[in-house]
């Protein structure tokens, strides 16, 4: 029974893997596309406008709204190719959450013990906030840094990562390894997202001041202010991921904090992103500082997860490899 | 938006430049205030934050005297110059150190700074009327007019203000607007979150002087009670005293390991520890009660955790005319998952000779081609010991502390082992093997299990939950609740024709301010029988 269920499991994560793929390949087409187009062209809104607060006069009936708006939109631009790569990577995403599932279900726990699991979960949690966030604010331009980012780990973790389905040891057996690793893999998926329209937004203030904004997509204010509010909540999540791994290692190792590698590291990054957060109240660092600032904070979430996991020594030592 | 914010925040009204132009003109006072500006300023807590994440790195490459005082001794041996120079910079004790020390401290004397004013500053902004109607609606980050024929100034004003009250606003009436302000949990919250990290660091502080860990191994069937000479090792805070252990004792009834049997890939992995111990109070019976590794036993005020166990193989020697010259369980200390373990057992008295052994237990014996044994399963299913033994002096007399897991054999000569002519003993339960040269004979009678136990007591962890939890709802709150003030303006035009103004203003980021300020208006509007388009 548990083989016959990894194997499915498995199965849907390469299916997942090739399908992300040609959606990676669909995205950065729609990239493409969006560079080369011109602007001048009919019915294609320039997206500087609509997204660094330019003041739009609506009339009604008697009425006058003048607004200003911060959301970066690109005016509802869409091409043919950003469809489809919409459409792959929900199909992708879906069988990518059924091989979660099922791995859950083959080791009869929680898809997250060991290094495998874990890049298994926070890759399928990172694309649902990607989709989950499209509902409010179209961001396809960044589907190739998403899917390129998401396939790319999900390789490295069924390729270098995989280990079979083992029962938990004593120490992990405590539901504070649902709430606490969960919770850290969504605040992931939030930070990845934040620091990918930090990335953007440093590339278009760059071009802003020399070549001109890339066209259909929005002008760096707008980036900047979405990256923001996706790395509040996820730092949210992150201070909750912080608190529950001290409770827990209070009930497992017998104290609530010892400078672990994984609990500096934890550490470290809360440290950052307050610094983020800070560096966007104070005059002077907006913008390219602040932006900065959140991509070393994802840097280090990404380094935690990775190279602190595999050669750091610690008590934290459950890559399972 | 607010004036008692560091003059560098984006909200703030400083003059951009105003801190680096700012000379000390005022002699020591005003040296003192500038110096103070400065570090009580955005800028400074941003800079300190980040330095704060960037010294806590080399903690994290280096081992650390608190959490692995043998892999300092390893790199000790491995890199002895780096080790110099890195142990004077304090680098085995990063998080104690001077210089980590200095910077959180200096971090947070700059938050009470930063603090202090604005909690004055919003415990009078909560008592008081909100400021005053601004000239110019039209100038602030939302703005919406409506045509208003027909409507007086005291309806618009009235009704303005009744429905701003019931959305929670605090409202105040001008001549012919409405001013109004919500969401100062959202400073609140900012202030709590602040002052909860002052709580925690406070509270970790007091808790590091007054608590105490301890480690003890207690074999099955013994008890040990809480009294400091009892511990193998033990580590108390600055402030501790003999008295503040409470009296207690817990004995080992049992201890059960249960490893995996079904899953071929997780074979002998460990599923469950459970120890099962009785524990006493003074003038109490005894109560039954078990400990398993994450779930620790709390008493007397202190916390019990399992963690570690092993073997204890209870070795008996007797002397050439089998008077017992020692008997009792040896815990082993496990080197492998399997459990090999590695003891040591000392007999100073009662041979003619001090006796020293050193040697393996094996749990499940797998004998390798090379002649040597391996274990090949943690559980007791085939149980070998070997032992190698020596004579000569032990050294415990010297006054020098030895510890029990380690036999000093330079001093000795060995008796039985792969340098003497005797062979290493092996022995299986219910064995009793000769030792060479008419010393006296070795037992192995049965195998107990052993627990290690760590004992702690922390006097202020509840107190750094207590705090944890208020950082945590500070955030929320100071995060996502929305402060914002709202205006309502009724403008008679010249030419008896009137418009109704409304306005609003956000701290902070508030991506639906326009939202609701046109939310706002349409109710608004609508009770007065307009309709407003979108
Ligand atoms: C231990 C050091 C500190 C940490 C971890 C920290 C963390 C944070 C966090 C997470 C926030 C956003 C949460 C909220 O608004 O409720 C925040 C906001 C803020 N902090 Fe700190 N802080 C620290 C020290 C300071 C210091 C020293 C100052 C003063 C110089 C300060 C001034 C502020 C201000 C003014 C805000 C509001 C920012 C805004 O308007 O959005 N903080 N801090």
């Amino acid at each position: 029974m548990t083989a016959t269920l990894v194997s499915y499991s498995l199965l849907a994560v390469w299916s997942a893997m090739a399908i992300y793929a040609l959606a990676f390949v669909a995205f950065t087409l729609d990239l493409a596309g969006r560079a080369a187009r011109d602007p001048r062209q009919k019915g294609v809104v320039e997206g500087s406008e609509a997204a660094s607060g330019g003041s739009g006069t609506s009339g009604g009936a008697g009425t006058t709204v003048v607004q200003r708006t911060d959301a970066p939109s690109v005016g509802g631009y869409s091409s043919r190719w950003a469809k489809v790569a919409l459409a792959l990577t929900i199909i992708a995403w879906l069988l990518h959450v059924t091989a979660t599932v099922f791995r859950g279900l083959a080791a009869n726990r929680v898809p997250w013990a060991n290094m495998f699991e874990f890049s298994l979960t926070a890759t399928a949690l990172i694309v649902g906030v990607f989709l989950a966030v499209q509902l409010w604010n179209d961001l396809r331009f960044l589907g190739s840094y998403v899917i390129g980012f998401v396939v790319l780990a999900l390789g490295v973790a069924t390729v270098n990562f995989y280990v079979d389905v083992v029962p938990l040891p004593p120490a992990l057996q405590s539901a504070w390894l649902v709430i606490h690793v969960f919770v850290a893999s969504l605040a992931t998926g939030f930070f990845g997202l934040g620091a990918a329209l930090s990335i953007v937004q440093l590339i278009q203030s760059r071009r802003e001041a020399t070549k001109g904004l890339l066209r259909l997509v929005p002008a760096p204010d707008g980036l900047e202010n979405l990256a923001y509010r996706l790395n509040l909540v996820g730092f949210v999540l992150w201070t909750f991921t912080l608190m529950a791994g001290a409770i827990w290692a209070e009930r497992a190792w017998g104290r609530y904090w010892g400078w672990d590698t994984k609990e500096v590291w934890t550490f470290i990054i809360w440290v950052i992103f307050a610094g983020y957060i800070h560096a966007r109240a104070t005059r002077g660092w907006r913008g390219s500082r602040s932006a900065v600032l959140a991509i070393i904070g994802f840097s280090a979430v990404v380094f935690n997860f990775t190279v602190v996991n595999l050669f750091f020594k610690g008590l934290h030592a459950y890559s399972g490899l | 938006m607010d004036s008692s914010r560091p003059s560098d925040h984006v909200d703030g009204r400083g003059h951009p430049t105003e801190n680096d132009i700012t000379q000390p003109r005022l002699g020591v006072v005003g040296y003192a205030r500038f110096v103070w500006r400065q570090l009580t300023s955005m800028r400074t807590a941003l800079f300190l934050l980040l330095l704060l994440a960037f010294a806590a790195v080399p903690g994290s490459l280096v081992p650390q005297r608190s959490a692995d005082p043998n892999g300092v001794v390893q790199y000790r041996t491995d890199n002895p110059e780096l080790y110099r120079v890195l142990d004077a910079l304090q680098v085995f004790d990063t998080y104690s150190s001077v210089w980590f020390s200095s910077i959180y401290l200096l971090l947070f004397i700059s938050l009470i700074g930063c603090v202090i004013p604005r909690t004055r500053h919003h415990f009078d902004a909560l008592r008081a009327a909100p400021p005053r109607t601004p000239a110019r609606l039209k100038r602030l980050p939302a703005f919406l007019a409506v045509d208003a024929p027909g409507i007086t100034e005291k309806d618009a004003v009235e009704s303005a203000r009744r429905l701003l009250r019931r959305l929670g606003y605090r409202v105040r009436v001008d001549s012919a607007s409405v001013s109004a302000e919500r969401g100062y949990l959202r400073e609140t919250g900012n202030l709590v979150f602040h002052g909860a990290l002052v709580g925690i660091l406070v509270a970790v502080a007091i808790g590091g002087g007054f608590s105490y860990t301890g480690q003890k191994v207690i074999v099955e069937g013994q008890a040990f009670s809480n009294v400091l000479g009892n511990y193998d090792s033990f580590n108390p805070g600055r402030y501790f005293s003999d008295d503040v252990l409470a009296p207690y004792s817990i004995r080992l009834d049992g201890f059960d390991a249960e490893y995996e049997e079904e899953n071929i890939d997780a074979y002998g992995q460990p599923i469950d520890f459970t120890a099962s111990v009785t524990t006493t109070i003074p003038g109490a019976d005894g109560q039954p009660a078990s400990i398993k590794v994450n779930e620790p036993l709390r008493i007397g005020g202190t916390e019990v955790y399992l963690l570690g166990n092993g073997y204890a193989p209870w070795i008996t020697v007797r002397d050439a005319d089998g008077e017992i010259a020692f008997s009792q369980p040896v815990p082993f200390l496990p080197q492998d998952g399997n459990l090999t373990s590695l003891g040591v057992v000392k007999v100073p008295d009662g041979l003619t000779d001090q006796l020293g052994m050193i040697g393996f237990f094996y749990p499940t014996t797998l004998p390798l081609a090379s002649g040597a044994f391996s274990s090949s399963h943690p559980d007791l299913r085939d149980p070998t010991l070997t032992l190698e033994a020596y004579r000569g002096d032990l050294g415990l007399d010297g006054g020098i502390p030895r510890s029990a897991y380690s036999l000093d054999t330079d001093a000795l000569t060995q008796v039985a082992g792969r340098t003497s002519e005797t062979p290493t003993l092996a022995l299986k339960i219910g064995d009793t093997v000769e030792l060479p040269d008419g010393l006296g004979s070795v037992e192995l009678s049965e195998v107990k299990r052993f627990v290690s136990l760590d004992i702690h007591h922390d006097p202020t962890q509840t107190w750094v939950f207590i705090f944890s939890v208020l950082v945590l709802a500070g955030l929320l709150t100071g995060l996502f609740i929305p402060r914002r003030r709202l205006w309502v303006k009724f403008v008679a035009g010249a030419d008896g024709t009137s418009t109704l103004e409304y306005a609003g203003l956000a701290r902070g980021d508030d991506p639906t301010l326009m939202a609701a300020v046109t939310a706002f208006a349409q109710k608004h509007a609508a009770g007065l029988g307009i309709k407003v388009g979108e």
